[in-house]
Formats: structure tokens, C-alpha cells, sequence
């Protein structure tokens, strides 16, 4: 594609905010329950029911500012959003306007090409909208269930800084990572709870104004927002090219068609009518307690992956895998600090990477995550003592993972596993070189291979000695006394 | 106080008294009660909903309790009205509109739990211009309410209902809305005392709502002590309403035995000789003489942007109206009148639903807001709010409590300004301030017209000091409506044993 | 105000007034914003808005599930009912 235009997006997230009850009323915020089993008079906007904001979710949104740079306003304002819609009860809906929370904060995404800071305009609190979903059967109803109405959302609003679908999945995921790991939204696209919707236009390369922008909605994966703004950037180009003007409108995702669709352009202009809600007080937030959360913000992935690899030696792709869930991130770093501060001679970036293999191959298929939260097969400090055991060389990397196993299913400790079946190593110089000995005679064809070059056919005679030692002579002894006895080649 | 045989009821404090002390029983009232209401309401139309068996229920819990020995509440079988605009659970709650006629709300307003803590019997639903807006409750869906004091003439609005039948004697006293000045302004057709609080001094939770800013629900009672017991009852913080003050509630019913020596009375000059109605102005003086006899001293205040209560009201109350009723869309409860599409069955839904004043203040509310006009129309009348709050500080800062006409006229004749909006929204003019600026106003009775109709006057003051409120107007009532006339109506005894008991009938 | 605008208002609140409802509503509307104007002449230069005329000091509500309603009430009253939920006019996009 000959680009003599530049694309301009900007995005707005939903993010439901992580509580326990709703916004403004104490309905659970539990995904999938029946229709209408979590609503009272104020979620569903009965006569007289009155507002009254949730303090968890304030503190949500006050970190999630915070982890994105945002300044905080000590006082903010509710306002009402009036528009008439069957999944909006009180016929507006309570966000904010003029006032909003956070303001003026940034994102810096890794792109091949480097980093690039992302703006954020603004985040702001409001309440989420019911669920319409169509009629069964024969009926021509749309069916509302108001278990979603009032959920906590914020709504994080980027400047129009990315050029690129590419960059735009960068800055969606570095933004989920970075909520999910302050706990402040479980990441879930599917159900919901992270919804992106993306403003694209286009205009010729090197322009400052802003060209006509479409808004696009009902984008629910990732790989579909990328999807979808490629379209639309080819859509828009081909408008132009045909001599034609973007309309400026709203189009939804087929995700079937893959491409995007324009929703109803004969729709008044909206005017929301916004004011202050009277039923509100400013939103407080002393600085101190602002301070306070930010003290206490959890380390962000970023710093996280940094650390790791400077600290424990881990590779970035093994840092990325680690932290892709906050759950995991927080077992690996048990786990590492464990065996860390017990590393003695070894040095933290040998133990730290052998502890994030190990993790990969071995405890990573087996984790069951739920949320913001995982089950592991075994607890982080078990697995620690289980590692330890391997830097120690009482048991080598086989072994342990049949131990692990053991773990698995019986719950008893590594220790404990390793006495009783007797699995520690052989460490005895004494018996290795009798083994290794007993192979090297036993196989004078591998032998006369190895001396003449193929030095591959060490490998052999290492199975042998583990084999005749059943698995439990300690392979660094094994692999130096080989050499030594086989000679140079 | 009453003259025997007109009053087969009694007010607040001598029926918590006689139930209390065993003299009659909370039953014998609910009974009594409800058969005048039989009775007399047809000329009044007060009522829209008796709750017969929910009233003698409470009623015989009441007597059950006191047989038992446990302690009583301050209303323990005190028979209550209540506007139809505030929730009872399971009950009808309609704001005199068709759009919730018949609607039944699932759960209680705080106030009403209130009551039913304090042992009051609430007897039923009482009548009130649609959605609280009006000044004479002609704009109720369901019918207008008569002034017991002359049947053609309006009780005020939007608490018509309530104020005609506390003044009707149909029940001791009644629970009305406050917005503009709807519980003051009846309460001064009808001759009863009625107080709208501070604002956040009584939870709003479960009132319907018209103007979230202005709106507070404020008792209506013959007396200033019955008042005052009534709003120590319904006054408190409440969690669900983010607005309710968190403050301790003032010892209402104590302040009224005290003495109003050395009280500032603040009046407005300018704003008392701008009354043209001769009876008004002479029983404005008659109070102020008699304040002043009883050791208060007068002080003249300005209040310079009260003469723009009417512009700054009518732009910030039906915007914020035409927000709370959007609700009303026949999706979720209410009337529903299907129409082609979605917008269709909004459009008719409303239409049908709201009537002519409620769909004008909408209107006006929502073109107040629209884009364009926010600026010069909605904010601008928020920032003169303002000035009038700064206004009302300054007039504090040299007197206790602010002194006015409630009403510019007696109550007028059904039918008189029906024909113009602006000339009812006049009506208002003394009301607007007190609620605009927040601050708690009573209205109480100064005496009667010429004609023979009651005056009211009413008093003003800072925020939460609603006590001076009770003892300046109890010494107003102490010497002009000592004897507390009663109007010509007066409620027929009617037939006790036609009202069937607790024991299982049908409610009407 | 003009007939337009008081149609274009209806249409945003979503109000069906019928011609006469149009004629009258100008009117009245008309005659009510002419007083308004008197606003004008008031001088609010560097005035705050009043959008809660008493300090409010109410504390946020702590983040504890209450009790819902249960369905049966809060589908009561609805006009019409279907698989619990509230059946209305279609909408063109729904979520599912």
C-alpha cells in the first residue's frame, strides 16, 4: 500500500473496575449470572433511588491513573450523560464530564522500531449500561438483563498519537497487562470486562489538521482491533483515492465478514445534555490518601521484566511468559526470591533463569487461572524448596521433575519425597568413576568415534552412565570425568 | 385547641399522648380516621389511595405492643398522610400521573421507614399536582384537591393533598415535598404549619424525584409542636442518599418551649411593601408586632437577587426534572404505549403519560441544557444562585431568622391561573429563595384573610438551625392562631363500624 | 423559541406533540424564557456556579455486596416479560 496518507487513531478503553459490588449500589458485580438476578432500585433506575458511590472504586481508578501517569484531581465531578436507550434505566448515564479524575498521562509502547509514548487524555469513572440482547424465538423484542448495569467502568481516552494497528494492539495489551497487574481489571475480553473502541482517520502525509474520523465498535479480541482498523484505514484510503469524503459515523466489527459496517447514520445528533449530578458530591480525594496508593502500587510489569533480567538473567521472552498473568508473575517472583536468598555460592542470574525454565516447562501447563487469580499445582514456597534441592545437586533436573510429580499428587514436600525413595543423586566420586568407567570399556566403537571428532557421541556414554546408575548419578560429575577419561579429541 | 365533635382525629401530640397513656387506642383513631375520610374526602379529594389494611394493621401492632409493655415510638398510632410521589412498598405510588398509575413500588422511601419505626399509622396516599410540579394541584392526572376552607377555591400545590387533609382534620398530620416552595405554600392556603428543611436534612431516598438540588420532604401539621415532633422523626443521615447531611438532629419539639427574646427578625422592606394583597400585608404585620411583643427584635435585611427566585427556579428545576424523568419510558414499569419502533413507544409513551405542565417543564428543562444554550441558560442560572446564597449570608450576619409572606395572595379560586403558567409560577415568588439557597423555611398561620381564608408567614434561617425556626413561629401561633380555627368543613364523624378491622377486608 | 426548535426539543425528549401541543408550547415556552431574560442584566463575572447549595460531607459506601431484589419483584412491574428479562421494542445492536 503506497502511502501518501497517514493514519491517525486514538482509542477508548472500558475497563470494568475490579470490586465486589457496583458503582453506586451493592448488586454484585458477578459474570454470569442469571438475567436479573443482581439489580435493586437503583441499578435498575426505579422512581426514588439514589446514587451513592463505591469507595474501592475510586481507589481502583486513583491507581490506575497513577500506574499511567495521570495527574489526580483531588476533586472531581459526576455528571449526568442524558440519551434515551432500553439498557440505560435512568435514561442517562452517571460519568464524568467536565471534571474527570485523571487527566494527562502516557503509555510508552515497545514497537520494533523503538519505544513511543502514547498519550492519555484523560480516565475517567462511570457506570456501565445493561445488556440487550436479542429475542428468542419468534418474538421481535430486544431482551434487557440489568446484571451489567452499573458496574464500575473507567474509561481510558488516548491521545490520537498512534499511527498504526500494529501500534494500536501494542498500546491494548501494554494497557491491559498494566491494569491486570495493579488489580484493577481482570483483562477479560471475552466477557467483557476490557472493551476497546478505536477513532481512525486518515489524512495525506505530513498534514497537522485531522481528518474526518469514524468511530468502531464491537471489537472484542485483539487480533480482531487490529483487524478491523486495517480495514478501516484501506476503507477510508479507497474513499479518498475514489474522489470521495469519509462520513463521519459509527461502524461495528463483523467479525464474520471481517470487515467494518456502518450503524444507523440517520440518528439525531447526540446531545447529551451533560451537567453536574445534583445527586453527587464533588468526588474527594485527599492527596495524602492519592500519595498513599501510589506508595503503594504494585511493581509494574515493565519494571517487573526489567528486574528479571537484570537481576535473575532471564531472557525477554522468558520475562514476557512469566508476566503475562499477574498471578504467575507473583508465583515466579516467590519462587525466585526464595531460592535467591538461599543461592549461596551460585550466582542470581544462573539460579534465577534455571528457576524460569523450570517454571515454563514444568509448572506453566498446569496452572488453572480464574481472573485476576490462579491455581497452582503446587504452592510457590514448595516449589522453591523443590528447586533448591536441584542447585544444591542432591537431585538433577530428571529427577525433579518426577519429585514434582509426586508433589503433584500426594502433596508432601520435596524433601521428604527425595529421602524416602532415596533419590538423591550419586555424588561419590568414587562410583561415578567406576560407572563411567564400565561404560567407556563397554563401548570402544563410541569411543574411537569420539577421539576422532564426533564429539556428539559424548552424549552416549553420559545415557550410559545414567542408565546404569538409574538416572541418579550427577551429570556435571559425569560429564567431566568423561571427558578427562575419554580425552581430547 | 379544636372545638369538640369536629374532630374525631386529633393532632400529632395528643394521640401519641392518648395512646401512650392508654386513653385510647390505636385503633379506635386508624377506625375513626379512616371513616371520616370516607366521609369528607369526596368534597376533597385529597386522598388517592387509602391504605385501609396496612393502617389498621399498624394500628393493632401498636395496640399489641403497648399490651405487652414495650416502649413506644413518638408516633406510636398517630395517623399519617403521605404524597403520592413517595414510595410505599407495595402500595400505589403513582405522583398523581397516568404514567405510573397503578404502579406498586417494591420497596420503601427512608422516610417512611421512618414513620413506621416511630409507630405511626400511615393511613394512605395523599394527592399532589403531577410529578410535584405546580402551585394548586390542579395538575394532578387524577383530579384537583379543594381547600377545606372553600371548596373552590385550590389548597396550594404541589402538596395539595396533604395540606387539605391535615387541614380537613382527615388526619393528624401529612408528609408533603418541597421543591419551590410546594409544602410552605399549601400549608399557607390551608392554615397548617408546614416546615421544608435544610437541604440533606431528611433523606430523599424514595422521593420520587422532581429537582434533585431543591427537593426535600417537609411535614405538614395544625400545630408548630406537632411539626416539630414530626421532623425530629424524619430527620437524619442516611446512607443511601449521598446528599443527606451528616450532622446530629436538633431537638426540634424542646425549641419550640423556648422563648424568642432577643431573636433577630430580619425583614425585607421592599420586598413586604411589594405586597398588594391587603390581608397579606396586615397579618405580616400583625406577626411582626407580635415577635416583637414577645422580645424579638426587627431588623430590616436586603435580599437584592430574590427578585430573580422565579428566572434562576423555573431554568434549574425542569432541567433538572427533565433529567429524573426521563426514566419514565414505559420500558421498565409505568404506562406503555407501544408505537412502530423503539422511539416511537418512548415518544407516545411520554406523550400519553405526562401531563401538559410536566411536559412543559421538561421542555424547558431540556432546552435549558441542550447544547448551546448550557452556558447562557443553566449555568448562568446556577452562578445567580450564587449570589443569592451570598445574599442570605450577609442577611444572617445581622439577624437570626428572616421574616416573609409565604404566599402573595390567599389561596386563590380553582380555575384563577390555570389558563397561564407564569401567573401560577408567581405564586411562588416568597418560596423560591429558601429553597434555591438550601436553607430550612416554615410557613405557619398568622390569621385569616377578611374573607376568611388563612394567611401564612413565613420564617427563614441558616443552614440546620431549623431550631430557632420552631421557636419563633411557636410564638407567632401563640398569639395569632392561639385557638387554631378550623375551616368550615369540617370532617363528618362518619360511621366507625362501617370500617371493617384488621382482621381481613379488602382495602379500597 | 421557534415551532422548529420546540420540535427538534420533542424529539430529544423524546416527546410526540401533536400541532396544537406545538403552537401552544412555543407560546407558553416563548413567554416563559422572555422573562428569563431579565437574567441577562445580573453581573456573574468570576461567580462559581452553586450546584449543591449545602456543603455536602457524606462518606463513600463501603464496597460490600447487599441483597438484590429478587427477580420476581424487580420484573413486577414490568409491561412485558420474557426468559427474566425485560422484553422491549427492538434495538438495532445488541450485545448478543
Amino acid at each position: 500500500m503506497v502511502s501518501s496518507y497517514e493514519a491517525v487513531i486514538g482509542l477508548e478503553v472500558h475497563a470494568q473496575l475490579h470490586t465486589k459490588s457496583k458503582l453506586f449500589c451493592g448488586c454484585a458485580t458477578a459474570y454470569g449470572a442469571p438475567p436479573n438476578a443482581h439489580v435493586c432500585p437503583v441499578c435498575l433506575g426505579l422512581p426514588g433511588a439514589l446514587p451513592v458511590p463505591n469507595a474501592e472504586a475510586i481507589a481502583l481508578a486513583v491507581r490506575a491513573g497513577l500506574a499511567l501517569g495521570c495527574d489526580v484531581a483531588t476533586s472531581s465531578r459526576f455528571a449526568r450523560k442524558n440519551y434515551f436507550y432500553p439498557d440505560l434505566a435512568k435514561g442517562y448515564q452517571i460519568s464524568q464530564f467536565e471534571l474527570p479524575l485523571n487527566a494527562r498521562g502516557a503509555l510508552e509502547v515497545e514497537l520494533p522500531s523503538g519505544t513511543k509514548r502514547i498519550g492519555i487524555t484523560r480516565i475517567h469513572v462511570e457506570e456501565d449500561a445493561a445488556k440487550n440482547l436479542h429475542g428468542v424465538g419468534a418474538g421481535t423484542d430486544t431482551l434487557v438483563d440489568f446484571n451489567r448495569a452499573g458496574t464500575p467502568l473507567i474509561e481510558i481516552v488516548s491521545e490520537p498519537d498512534l499511527r498504526s494497528a500494529e501500534e494500536a494492539e501494542a498500546y491494548l495489551r501494554k494497557l491491559r497487562d498494566i491494569l491486570m497487574f495493579t488489580g484493577v481489571n481482570d483483562g477479560n475480553l471475552e466477557e467483557g470486562s476490557f472493551r476497546c473502541d478505536a477513532n481512525v482517520s486518515i489524512r495525506p502525509a505530513g498534514d497537522e489538521t485531522l481528518g474526518t474520523r469514524t468511530e468502531i465498535k464491537n471489537v472484542n479480541s485483539f487480533r480482531f482491533v487490529r483487524m478491523a482498523i486495517e480495514h478501516e484505514i484501506a476503507r477510508q484510503q479507497a474513499v479518498v483515492e475514489a474522489g470521495g469524503e469519509v462520513v463521519q459515523e459509527t461502524r461495528t466489527w463483523s467479525e464474520s465478514h471481517h470487515k467494518t459496517r456502518s450503524m444507523r447514520t440517520k440518528e439525531d445528533a447526540h446531545d447529551y445534555r451533560y451537567f453536574p449530578d445534583p445527586d453527587l458530591p464533588p468526588l474527594v480525594v485527599a492527596q495524602a490518601r492519592i500519595d498513599a496508593i501510589g506508595a503503594a502500587l504494585p511493581e509494574l510489569p515493565d519494571a517487573k521484566r526489567t528486574r528479571w533480567r537484570a537481576e535473575l538473567g532471564l531472557t525477554e521472552y522468558d520475562a514476557q511468559v512469566l508476566s503475562a498473568h499477574p498471578a504467575v508473575a507473583r508465583y515466579f517472583d516467590e519462587v525466585a526470591s526464595a531460592l535467591c536468598a538461599q543461592a549461596g555460592g551460585a550466582a542470581r542470574d544462573e539460579v534465577g533463569k534455571r528457576a524460569a525454565n523450570f517454571v515454563q516447562a514444568e509448572i506453566l501447563g498446569h496452572v488453572e487461572q480464574a481472573g485476576l487469580d490462579a491455581r497452582f499445582p503446587v504452592p510457590a514456597a514448595a516449589l522453591a524448596e523443590l528447586l533448591r534441592l536441584v542447585e544444591r545437586d542432591v537431585i538433577n533436573g530428571k529427577i525433579a521433575k518426577r519429585v514434582l510429580s509426586e508433589m503433584i499428587e500426594s502433596g508432601e514436600g520435596a524433601e521428604a519425597i527425595v529421602e524416602r525413595e532415596g533419590l538423591a543423586q550419586v555424588t561419590d566420586a568414587g562410583a561415578i568413576e567406576a560407572a563411567v568407567r564400565a561404560a567407556i570399556d563397554a563401548h570402544p566403537a563410541q569411543v574411537a568415534q569420539y577421539r576422532a571428532g564426533k564429539t556428539a557421541v559424548l552424549g552416549f556414554f553420559v545415557g550410559q552412565v545414567m542408565k546404569a546408575t538409574r538416572g541418579a548419578a550427577n551429570p556435571k560429575q559425569v560429564n567431566a570425568l568423561l571427558r578427562e577419561l575419554l580425552g581430547e579429541p | 385547641m379544636t372545638r369538640p365533635g369536629e374532630d374525631a382525629v386529633g393532632g400529632v401530640i395528643d394521640v401519641a399522648e392518648a395512646v401512650r397513656g392508654g386513653a385510647r387506642s390505636a385503633l379506635e383513631v386508624a377506625e375513626a380516621c379512616i371513616a371520616g375520610i370516607r366521609a369528607g374526602d369526596p368534597a376533597l379529594h385529597s386522598f388517592l389511595y387509602v391504605d385501609e389494611e396496612g393502617a389498621l394493621a399498624a394500628a393493632a401492632a401498636v395496640d399489641a405492643a403497648r399490651a405487652a409493655g414495650e416502649a413506644l415510638g413518638p408516633l406510636a398510632g398517630v395517623p399519617i398522610g403521605v404524597k403520592d410521589n413517595l414510595c410505599t412498598a407495595g402500595v400505589p405510588t403513582t405522583c398523581a400521573s397516568k404514567i405510573l398509575e397503578g404502579y406498586r413500588p417494591p420497596y420503601d422511601a427512608h422516610v417512611i421507614e421512618r414513620l413506621r419505626d416511630a409507630g405511626a399509622v400511615i393511613v394512605g396516599k395523599t394527592n399532589l399536582d403531577e410529578f410535584a410540579m405546580g402551585s394548586s394541584n390542579e395538575n394532578s392526572a387524577f383530579g384537583p384537591v379543594h381547600n377545606p376552607w372553600a371548596l373552590d377555591r385550590a389548597p396550594g400545590g404541589s402538596s395539595g393533598g396533604s395540606a387539605a387533609a391535615v387541614a380537613g382534620r382527615l388526619v393528624s398530620a401529612a408528609l408533603g415535598s418541597d421543591t419551590g416552595g410546594s409544602v410552605r405554600q399549601p400549608g399557607a392556603f390551608c392554615g397548617v404549619t408546614a416546615i421544608k428543611p435544610t437541604y440533606g436534612r431528611v433523606s430523599r431516598y424514595g422521593l420520587i424525584a422532581f429537582a434533585s438540588s431543591l427537593d426535600q420532604v417537609g411535614p405538614l401539621a395544625r400545630s408548630v409542636r406537632d411539626c416539630a415532633r414530626l421532623l425530629e422523626v424524619l430527620s437524619g443521615y442516611d446512607p443511601r442518599d449521598a446528599t443527606s447531611a451528616v450532622r446530629p438532629v436538633g431537638q426540634y419539639e424542646r425549641a419550640c418551649e423556648r422563648d424568642v427574646r432577643k431573636l433577630r427578625v430580619g425583614v425585607v422592606r421592599d420586598e413586604l411593601e411589594q405586597v398588594q394583597d391587603p390581608d397579606v400585608r396586615a397579618r405580616v404585620d400583625d406577626a411582626i408586632a407580635a415577635l416583637e411583643s414577645a422580645g424579638a427584635d426587627v431588623v430590616e435585611v436586603t435580599l437584592p437577587t430574590a427578585r430573580y427566585g422565579l428566572s434562576m427556579y423555573y431554568l434549574i428545576a425542569p432541567a433538572e426534572a427533565s433529567s429524573n424523568l426521563a426514566r419514565f419510558d414505559g420500558m421498565r414499569y409505568g404506562l406503555r404505549v407501544a408505537g412502530a419502533d423503539l422511539t416511537a413507544t418512548y415518544e407516545r409513551t411520554r406523550a400519553a403519560g405526562f401531563g401538559p405542565e410536566v411536559k412543559r417543564r421538561i421542555m424547558l428543562g431540556t432546552y435549558a441544557l441542550s447544547a448551546g444554550y448550557y452556558d447562557a441558560f443553566y449555568l448562568k442560572a446556577q452562578k445567580v444562585r450564587t449570589l443569592l446564597r451570598r445574599d442570605f449570608a450577609a442577611a444572617f450576619a445581622r439577624c437570626d431568622v428572616v421574616l416573609s409572606p409565604t404566599t402573595p395572595t390567599p389561596a386563590f379560586k380553582l380555575g384563577d391561573k390555570s389558563g397561564d403558567p407564569l401567573q401560577m409560577y408567581l405564586a411562588d415568588i416568597f418560596t423560591l429563595p429558601a429553597a434555591l439557597a438550601g436553607l430550612p423555611a416554615i410557613s405557619t398561620p398568622a390569621g385569616l384573610s377578611a374573607a376568611g381564608l388563612p394567611v401564612g408567614v413565613q420564617l427563614t434561617a441558616p443552614a440546620f438551625e431549623e431550631e430557632r425556626l420552631f421557636t419563633a413561629s411557636r410564638a407567632v401561633e401563640d398569639a395569632l392562631w392561639r385557638d387554631a380555627p378550623a375551616p368550615a368543613f369540617a370532617a363528618p364523624r362518619g360511621d366507625r363500624s362501617a370500617v371493617s378491622s384488621a382482621a381481613g377486608a379488602p382495602s379500597r | 423559541m421557534t415551532a422548529d426548535e420546540v420540535r427538534k426539543v420533542a424529539r430529544l425528549a423524546r416527546l410526540d406533540l401533536g400541532p396544537d401541543e406545538v403552537e401552544r408550547m412555543t407560546a407558553d415556552l416563548g413567554a416563559i424564557l422572555a422573562h428569563m431574560a431579565e437574567l441577562d442584566a445580573v453581573d456573574v463575572a468570576g461567580v462559581e456556579p452553586t450546584f449543591h447549595a449545602v456543603p455536602l460531607d457524606a462518606p463513600l459506601r463501603e464496597d460490600r455486596v447487599a441483597p438484590s431484589l429478587d427477580r420476581e419483584r424487580a420484573l413486577a412491574a414490568a409491561p412485558r416479560v420474557e426468559a427474566g428479562a425485560f422484553a422491549v421494542p427492538k434495538v438495532l445492536e445488541a450485545d448478543s
